[in-house]
């Protein structure tokens, strides 16, 4: 099969709007990924539990869309790492990495999901602004490690 | 009829698989292609860029069309819409925090989770530091709410 990736993005990208969509049109939810998570773990609410089912839903889908062909990726590649194909693996920038994006994400509000889909469909001029912050802050850490400090190992 | 098999609990969890698949099949679960769009000054992969227009293509004209002339959801909840318009520094500075180990890792909540089925150990650390980093900026936020009201 031949896979074209711009196609696959596209495609990708419709079915997460699609999923989006459906999760607003039933259940009455945005989509977004980091406030599920926190909510899930943290919210005693008895209607709680369409967040671990949607979680679950998202956990195991690669498991699915690998017998089509789609699969998760043979490992994780970090900043750090050349993109020559040097896969490393470094435990302390994902742990790290995961502190910012859990901190960032619960102080901003959302994630690329819920800010970056949901949100900039919906017209929100704080999803907007959030997402231009996020995306810049993202490009300059890497222009900075990547480039200006040049830590690639 | 046990509270589980509730109608919003399936279409929760067909919401979650089209998501997870939706991110495996655009390849965003690949932290590499994330990083190849973030490297503006290497080279630049724009696949990113689609996946967010493909989005926003579809979502953007069911949510206006099909979702603004409704009162209720279809399964009867209430739309859980945010109210919040002010842009505040939490937003802006929880944005770029964000930003910072997204740039780290090439990797943001959706895809963590899908990649969980991995095993990997990067991923597993990446995770729980994530459920870490919320929990601090939960205190956190009402730790400074409770300080706004002393005042």
């Amino acid at each position: 099969m031949t896979k074209d990736v711009y196609v696959q993005a596209l495609i990708g990208g419709a079915l997460i709007g699609f999923s989006a969509f459906a999760l607003m049109l039933f259940n009455g939810r945005v989509a977004g990924i980091s406030g599920i998570t926190f909510s899930a773990f943290s919210s005693s609410a008895v209607n709680n539990r369409w967040r671990w089912y949607f979680l679950a839903g998202l956990a195991i889908a690669p498991l699915l869309t690998s017998a089509f062909g789609y699969s998760l990726p043979e490992s994780l590649t970090t900043v750090l790492d050349t993109k020559s194909g040097a896969f490393g693996q470094n435990e302390l920038i994902m742990v790290l990495g995961g502190l910012l994006v859990g901190f960032g994400t619960q102080l901003g509000s959302g994630c690329t999901s819920g800010h970056g889909i949901c949100g900039i469909s919906r017209f929100s001029t704080r999803s907007i602004i959030a997402t231009a912050f996020f995306m810049l802050s993202a490009i300059l850490t890497v222009a900075v490690t990547r480039h200006i400090l040049d830590l690639s190992i | 009829m046990s509270r589980a098999f509730t109608a919003n609990n399936i279409t929760a969890l067909i919401s979650g698989l089209l998501f997870g698949a939706g991110l495996t099949v655009s390849t965003m679960v690949d932290p590499a292609r994330v990083l190849g769009f973030l490297d503006v000054l290497g080279d630049w992969d724009p696949a990113l860029a689609f996946v967010m227009l493909g989005g926003i293509a579809v979502y953007m004209p069911l949510y206006w069309v099909l979702v603004r002339n409704k009162n209720k959801a279809l399964l009867g909840d209430y739309f859980h819409l945010p109210t919040k318009r002010k842009i505040d520094k939490p937003l802006l500075f929880g944005a770029s925090i964000f930003g910072i180990g997204w740039g780290l890792t090439g990797i943001c909540p959706g895809p963590g989770i899908t990649n969980l089925s991995s095993g990997n150990l990067g991923i597993i650390a990446f995770l729980l530091s994530m459920l870490i980093g919320m929990l601090l900026a939960s205190k956190y936020k009402s730790k400074t709410v409770e300080n706004a009201n002393d005042t």
